[in-house]
Order: structure tokens, then C-alpha cells, then sequence
């Protein structure tokens, strides 16, 4: 009876930690999150334009970039960027490089699935609108900054809330090089416990965050109704 | 008749797309005052004249002068234009009323007429916000200023868009078909500020197929097809001494 008593309690320490350090990966996986975000979104935009350059060189390449980056799995983009330095270079940067190293192929990889999305949105405006600032004497810098990219992010929104809930789940393909973020964390619990509760957890940790981004971008597409 | 400051020259303009020949030596002058209207049957290259003069297309050859500044001259049969600093002046002499107002969606009416007085021509925001309402007030849109245009009808819309290239005060606008784009009921409002516009003595090319808009509101009419002048005149002329193909182009518009 008392030993049964002792496990019972035992399991409840055991649950309260397991969510606490729960807790402490979903703190890394916000970090990928949001420097993902942080870097890929201009990044994209910067390699939308080269997509569409006059330039056939610098077309040609851009192309090729985002062909691989969405022709590949993003946890092989993980590793070569990893281990990517030792074996070619011989250069190691030790552990503390895992961290950069997945925001570098996080970043590379959905500033490719981003800049196909701001070109099909910037090739989506009518060249009307370019005409017309042309005419009143805008530049071509105030032209894209004034009257064509605010358009443009209003008709973006859709597949760019889709991309950014696919990163929430995607950041979990840090465990591949052991980044201790909520889903390594899970696993390990989960191996050393032999028990799913800690996975469970994990999934309704993601599904929660996701809620709340599909939330945010609601909020945003609304407030971006003020015009059609 | 007084002599009148030439503001916008186009001598032996020629033009093709892909190999096929749009306009082939067209030359037209307009004084300051006066009213061009340019008809004629679909394909005939009347926008593309209006889209050579505004600088959104250019010249194979010929020459491209306003108020005595050349924006393009013609070098051994080939057009050669200004610096981009040049054109980017000239750009100033002239406003474009297109045929589908290409108004700024996420813009306010007033934020339309306002943005580029703002931001190209370095205005306060007071004097642009004032000019802005003298317009619309002008234009009949006063309690329209804070819409958004898609809250306006295609009519109110294409005012806006006039609004908005007279904020930049023009010495020339052009009308690309106007009210191409309108219901009928909705022409007449936008035929009426153009022949306000006209009263003022507001220099304008108009590309339209609205005959008796024309008639009433033109000094000068240029019949075109496929790319060449058939018949240039006063209206009465048009109207009363058509030349074969005018006659049968009017006389099918009834």
C-alpha cells in the first residue's frame, strides 16, 4: 500500500518536471521560430527579385537556388550545413555551432518557399498600377515601396500563414542534430520513461502555438480589409 | 488668333510591336488651350499614341518635343531619348487619365490625390491636403475624400483618377477612353468634368469613342486607322465633310 503510495507521488513529480522541461525546449523552439521568421521573410524578398531579374545569370542561379531547396529534405539541408564545414573545409566550429547552424538552413530554406510566394504576388499586380505611378513621377523604389508591396503582402497573406505553420511543426527536425528543443526533449523523456505522454504533450504544445498563429494572421488579413 | 506656346510636338512618330508596323509617321502638334480629341476604329494605334507621348512606350523613330524640349530626337532613323533626368522632368509638363482609373486600392481618395504631391513633388502635407480638397470640392467628391475607391462607383472612380493627375498641376492631360470602362449612365459625369476642364482651357488629348463628346468638346479632331492620319479637322469638318472612311465609320456609330 505505501509503496504503491510512493509511485503514485513519484509519477506526479515526474509529470509536473516533465512538463516544466517541456516547457524549457518550447523556448528554443521559439527561437528557431522567430529568427527563422526574422531572417527568411526579407531574405525571401531579396531572392524574389533575383528570380525576376533581368538578368539572366543572376536568374539562372536564384532558379537553381530555390529548385534545390524545395527539391531536398530540409533535415539533409540541416546536415549539410552541420557538418557541411568539416567535411569539406576541415573546419570545425564544435557544438556551440549546432544553434546557427539550423537557423542557417532554416532561414536558406524557407527564404526559397517565401520568395516564390512574394513573386507570384508581385507578378499578380497589375502593370497598370506601375504605369499609373510612373506617370505622377514616382521612382522605382517609391513605386515598389509605396504602391506595390503593400498590395502585394495583402494578397500574400494567405500562403505565407500556410508556410508559417509549417515551420512551427518543422522546427522539431532540429532534434536531428540534437538541438534540445521541445521535441528532443520529448523523445528523451519519452525513451527514458518508455511512455507517449511526454510526445502527447509535445503535439499539444505544437497545436496550441499554431492555434494561436493562425489567430495572429487572422487578425492581420482583417486588418488589412480596410481595402479591396 | 494669338500666337500660343506649342506644348507638345510628335514628329514622324513610327511604331511597331513584334515586326508589325502600329504607326507609321503620324505628326501632330497642340498648342496651349486646345483640345485634341483622337477617334477612330479599334487596333487603329490611338492608344498607342497617348502611350508614346506619356513616355510609357517608346519611339522607334521620330520625335518626341514638349514645350520645346526634346524627350526623344531622331538619329539616322532611330529614336534617341533625353537622360533619364530630362525625362524625368518633362515627365511633369503632362498628366494620364487611364481607361481603368488605376487608382490606388490601399490609398484613401484624398491619400490618391495627395501621395505624389507628397512624396514626388516634396509638397507639406497641408498644402497637398488643401489642394486635394479644393479638387474634389471642384470635382464634386468632397464627402467622398476618406473612401476608399472601391467603395466608389466606376463614374466617382475616374473622377478621382482626374483629381489626381490635376494635383500635379499638368500643362497636358491625357485621356486614354475615359469612360470606356463606365456604364452609360456613368459617362455623362465624367464627360461633364472633362468639358468643365475644357471651358478652363485645360490643354488635353482625349482617345475616345464618344463622337458627340468629341464633337462638342474638341478644337481639333484626328480620325486614325491602322496607323496613320485619315482625316484631321475642326469637328464641323469631320462631321460635315467625312472623307469616305470617316463617313463609314460615323454613319455605323450612327
Amino acid at each position: 500500500m505505501i509503496e504503491t503510495g510512493l509511485l503514485l507521488a513519484q509519477k506526479n513529480i515526474d509529470l509536473l518536471r516533465m512538463f516544466s522541461q517541456l516547457g524549457e525546449g518550447f523556448v528554443v523552439t521559439l527561437e528557431i521560430f522567430v529568427l527563422t521568421l526574422l531572417f527568411s521573410l526579407p531574405l525571401g524578398l531579396l531572392v524574389s527579385f533575383g528570380r525576376m531579374s533581368k538578368n539572366c545569370v543572376i536568374r539562372s542561379i536564384t532558379k537553381a537556388y530555390i529548385s534545390v531547396m524545395r527539391g531536398t529534405p530540409l533535415m539533409l539541408q540541416i546536415f549539410v550545413v552541420y557538418f557541411g564545414p568539416y567535411y569539406l573545409f576541415e573546419v570545425s566550429f564544435g557544438t556551440g555551432y549546432r544553434f546557427p547552424a539550423v537557423i542557417i538552413a532554416f532561414v536558406l530554406n524557407y527564404a526559397a518557399y517565401f520568395a516564390e510566394i512574394y513573386r507570384a504576388g508581385i507578378e499578380s499586380m497589375p502593370k497598370g498600377q506601375y504605369e499609373a505611378a510612373e506617370v505622377l513621377g514616382y521612382s522605382k523604389l517609391q513605386t515598389f515601396v509605396r504602391i506595390i508591396l503593400p498590395q502585394v503582402i495583402k494578397r500574400i497573406l494567405p500562403p505565407v500563414t500556410n508556410e508559417t505553420i509549417t515551420l512551427v511543426k518543422d522546427t522539431s527536425l532540429a532534434f536531428t542534430i540534437s538541438i534540445a528543443e521541445m521535441f528532443t526533449i520529448a523523445k528523451q523523456i519519452a525513451a527514458a520513461q518508455t511512455t507517449m505522454i511526454p510526445l502527447i504533450g509535445a503535439g499539444v504544445f505544437y497545436f496550441i502555438f499554431n492555434l494561436l498563429v493562425a489567430l495572429g494572421m487572422e487578425k492581420l488579413e482583417k486588418s488589412l480589409d480596410y481595402y479591396r | 488668333m494669338t500666337q500660343r506656346q506649342v506644348l507638345l510636338e510628335m514628329n514622324h512618330v513610327k511604331k511597331s510591336f513584334d515586326g508589325v508596323q502600329v504607326l507609321s509617321d503620324i505628326s501632330l502638334a497642340v498648342q496651349e488651350g486646345e483640345v485634341v480629341s483622337i477617334i477612330g476604329p479599334s487596333g487603329s494605334g490611338k492608344s498607342t499614341l497617348l502611350r508614346l507621348a506619356t513616355l510609357l512606350e517608346r519611339l522607334d523613330d521620330g520625335e518626341l518635343i514638349y514645350m520645346g524640349e526634346a524627350a526623344a530626337t531622331s538619329e539616322n532613323g532611330k529614336s534617341v531619348y533625353a537622360s533619364k533626368e530630362k525625362l524625368k522632368q518633362l515627365r511633369k509638363v503632362f498628366g494620364l487619365v487611364f481607361q481603368n482609373f488605376q487608382l490606388f486600392p490601399h490609398f484613401s481618395v484624398r491619400k490618391n490625390i495627395t501621395d505624389a504631391l507628397v512624396h514626388v513633388e516634396k509638397v507639406s502635407q497641408e498644402e497637398a491636403d488643401s489642394r486635394a480638397e479644393k479638387l474634389l470640392a471642384q470635382l464634386g467628391l468632397s464627402d467622398k475624400a476618406d473612401n476608399y475607391p472601391y467603395q466608389l462607383s466606376g463614374g466617382q472612380q475616374q473622377r478621382v483618377s482626374i483629381a489626381r493627375a490635376l494635383a500635379l498641376q499638368p500643362k497636358i492631360l491625357f485621356f486614354d477612353e475615359p469612360t470606356s470602362a463606365l456604364d452609360p449612365e456613368l459617362t455623362g459625369e465624367v464627360l461633364k468634368v472633362i468639358k468643365e476642364l475644357a471651358r478652363e482651357h485645360m490643354t488635353m488629348i482625349i482617345v475616345t469613342h464618344e463622337m458627340q463628346f468629341a464633337r462638342e468638346v474638341s478644337d481639333r479632331i484626328l480620325f486614325m486607322e491602322q496607323g496613320v492620319v485619315v482625316q484631321e479637322g475642326t469637328p464641323d469638318e469631320i462631321f460635315e465633310n467625312p472623307v469616305e472612311r470617316v463617313r463609314e465609320f460615323i454613319g455605323k456609330l450612327g
